[in-house]
């Protein structure tokens, strides 16, 4: 197909031939002839965010809960200056966003003219890739190009400028199926004597166990089906990143729970003690290893991944595999299948054996209360009031996101959706607002705090607006919890800047927004409120007062090991637990 | 970094780029960003036709950085190709310089006398001035600076090194 018209409506038209439903965005100067052009259709829809950096993360949470791109419309200037956060986060977990902004018109380029600024060249290091179009003839392949960049491969955010003369300009517009790129190949496949030697060595496995991430979420539904038969076949217990939460279900014996500075105990001692460790789409963050000497020593580690540079980057493997987690998976699958493997049933049943004695300290628990609501019983009773419902949870950053991640329970992927690379304060209302536009039925939660929900708070114009019903549940300890909890252990309890003073009302400003607010301060009557909001068919602010002082355990002090695990005071007694040392650091 | 203790090596990259606006930058973005080091970098189109650039990049780093800057660089959207003529091959590696020296005398004598020993060629003349132009390895063109010095060595412009892998084969 090829045909004669606008740059605007070629941005229109290669939504449409995109399939692009849904498109999140904020008007000015220079997209108005886009802005336009959507006034003269009516199959896509836009949704006015409050601000730019806000229409990113709703993309994002639309894009993690469908596995579809999401799309984000701003202008020039602040409005490509606002999305930088928003991309950069797409960036670091790996979202396949595609961010048109407005640019001055070509003649005005490098003039610092009205809301101009360099967009490529600010966003070259937060995106996967970019362009600057200056003729209206490439922009239709750009626009293709720019969604094939962004889902393949290792997705990321693509960002395209268009010169508001280039939208102005008619040019020829052709089709998706014209468009190849000429370079950019993601390799998907691995090779079979790879494939052998990976399951050769799982099957030589004394204490193996399965480390995956957010790759085998990006991947799509398949590879979260395969690695299940997957585990089941070989006995293996799996433990994921906070991105990779979904992929194994959370109520399979298997599952160990999260790893990392506050995984489970098992997760963490299972990792320490592993023999052959197979790393399924995840990247050896700083988060997940602790100290890198100390990283599951005499191991032998396969990784997964479907981006080269991931492999070697962080932590020398035994045995890369560059490939697509789901195409990985079921090539080992069925090389499992046909050699008829197994792992020695006597060394992996002392291996469980272990596993459980370390469950067995019971390192989630806390100490409960009758007077004041506990933040980990918030978030196990908001779990086990919506687990029978269609729930897709966002969060923001902080105590609630990793008690969300500890106590929230996932049994399918595309479910949860979190800041984790960049760690955006205000990533959770917008990511459930983009959640709940692709799931208009479904309940979609924001786990949040009193602090970072400030951060983004104006959303709540745009849930009103589009009549998306988010719950905002907030954990208000009046705190940056985290910062706060950080300056207790390790900076003398000097507090400073952390406590969130003349913090607002926040049933009041639900009223305010055009929602509804619930407010709850005891343990007594947190299910009755729970249930409450979630009978509303409206955006609901939650205030969920809870304990002050409360801190996230069990903890990895940065710079520690894996066995150096700070736990709270209710978990279980062992011998071999923490170090003096790891003591010292309480 | 893990692994400090690995030797630090120096490597040469070829990389093959679509030449298009702000690739260069993107190449070194991901140095500076990435804190990587760059000793040299050279940058000229090679296909017209094909709209392809030709980066060469000397860098230093232990084995596991630059394993990690081929595979930085191989996932540019742009990049066609990434080798390390270091690796791969025992590349040839060249770089150009004018080096400029004023003297008079003894010394201008002296200049002339070791710059043909270097063969190096008089592209500039005056009364009380030379410009030479000289090619090879990158530690012969130290070597003939450093020997002017002395001489009245003014300034030097160099290319940075270029480099090719021997045999039929291209890159």
């Amino acid at each position: 197909m090829s045909k004669q018209m606008t740059g605007a409506e070629m941005v229109i038209q290669a939504f449409a031939d995109q399939g692009v439903e849904h498109i999140f965005g904020y008007p000015g100067g220079a997209v108005l002839p886009i802005y336009d052009a959507l006034f003269h259709q009516n199959h896509i829809e836009h949704i006015l965010v409050r601000h730019e950096q806000a229409a990113v993360h709703s993309a994002e949470g639309y894009a993690r809960s469908s596995g579809k791109v999401g799309v984000v419309l701003v202008t020039s200037g602040p409005g490509a200056t606002n999305a930088v956060t928003g991309l950069t986060d797409a960036l670091m977990d790996s979202i396949p966003i595609v961010c048109i902004t407005g640019q001055v018109a070509t003649h005005l380029i490098g003039n610092d003219a009205f809301q101009e600024c360099d967009t490529v060249g600010i966003t070259r290091p937060c995106t996967k890739h970019n362009y600057l179009v200056r003729d209206v003839n490439d922009l239709a392949r750009v626009l293709h190009e720019a969604f094939y960049v962004a889902q393949n491969g290792r997705p990321g955010p693509v960002v395209v400028d268009i010169p508001k003369d280039v939208q102005f300009a008619t040019g020829t517009y052709v089709g998706r199926e014209n468009i190849q790129h000429k370079t950019y190949r993601p390799k998907l496949d691995a090779e079979a004597p790879q494939i052998a030697a990976a399951v050769e060595m799982l099957a030589g496995a004394k204490r193996p166990i399965f480390y995956t991430g957010g790759g085998v979420i990006n991947s799509g539904p398949e590879a979260s089906r395969i690695l299940r038969e997957l585990a089941r076949l070989t006995g293996v217990p799996v433990t994921s990143t906070l991105m990779g939460l979904g992929a194994f279900p959370a109520a399979n014996r298997q599952w160990l729970g999260m790893l990392g500075m506050h995984g489970t105990y098992e997760a963490n001692m299972a990792m320490h003690g592993c023999d052959v460790m197979v790393c399924i789409g995840a990247r050896f963050d700083d988060r997940i290893t602790g100290r890198l000497d100390a990283f599951a020593p005499g191991s032998k580690k396969i990784h997964i991944d479907i981006d080269p540079s991931s492999i070697n980057k962080n932590v020398k493997v035994d045995l890369p595999i560059i490939g697509d987690c789901t195409r990985v998976l079921a090539d080992m699958l069925a090389a499992w299948k046909a050699r008829d493997l197994s792992i020695d049933k006597a060394a992996l049943d002392a291996w469980w054996t272990q596993i459980d004695r370390w469950r067995g300290r019971n390192c989630l628990a806390y100490r409960q209360s009758d007077e004041i609501i506990k933040p980990q019983y918030a978030i196990e009773r908001l779990y086990n009031l919506t687990k029978d419902k269609d729930v897709y949870i966002s969060t923001e950053v902080g105590q609630h996101q990793m008690w969300a991640a500890q106590f929230f329970r996932f049994e399918e992927p595309n479910r949860w959706m979190t800041s984790g690379g960049l760690g955006t304060m205000g990533y959770g209302l917008p990511a459930a607002i983009g959640a709940q536009k692709a799931h208009p039925d479904a309940l979609c939660i924001d786990i949040a705090g009193e602090a970072s929900i400030l951060m983004n708070m104006q959303e709540m114009s745009t849930a009103v607006q589009f009549d998306l019903p988010v719950k905002i549940f907030i954990l208000n300890n009046k705190y940056m919890g985290m910062v706060r909890q950080w300056q207790e252990l390790l900076h003398g309890a000097r507090y400073s800047h952390s406590y969130s003073e003349a913090l607002p009302d926040f049933v009041k400003l639900a009223d305010a927004y055009g929602g509804v607010g619930i407010r709850c301060d005891k343990p007594s009557d947190l299910d009755a409120a729970i249930e409450e909001m979630i009978a509303i068919k409206r955006p609901v602010i939650f205030d969920c007062i809870v304990d002050q002082q409360e801190n996230c355990f069990p903890m990895i002090p940065s710079g520690r090991a894996h066995n150096e695990m700070i736990l709270g005071d209710m978990a279980v007694d062992l011998d071999e637990a923490i170090t003096d040392e790891g003591k010292m650091l309480v | 970094m893990p692994n400090s203790s690995e030797p630090i090596e120096r490597h040469t990259l070829s990389v093959l780029v679509d030449n298009e606006p702000g690739v260069l930058a993107r190449v070194i973005g991901l140095f500076s960003g990435r804190g990587y080091n760059i000793d040299s970098l050279t940058v000229s189109e090679v296909s017209h036709e094909g709209h392809l650039s030709r980066i060469t990049i000397v860098t230093t780093g232990t084995p596991m950085v630059i394993e990690q800057i081929k595979n930085q660089l191989d996932r540019l959207v742009p990049v066609h190709r990434v080798r390390d003529l270091t690796v791969e091959a025992s590349a040839l590696e060249r770089e150009l310089a004018m080096v400029k020296v004023r003297g008079v005398g003894e010394a201008r004598g002296e200049a002339l006398r070791l710059a043909e020993a270097f063969r190096a060629r008089v592209i500039d003349a005056t009364r009380e001035s030379f410009v030479f132009e000289i090619t090879g390895k990158s530690d012969k063109i130290d070597q003939f600076a450093w020997l002017m010095e002395p001489l009245g060595l003014v300034e030097v412009a160099r290319t940075g090194v270029v480099a090719i892998s021997r045999g039929p084969e291209a890159m």
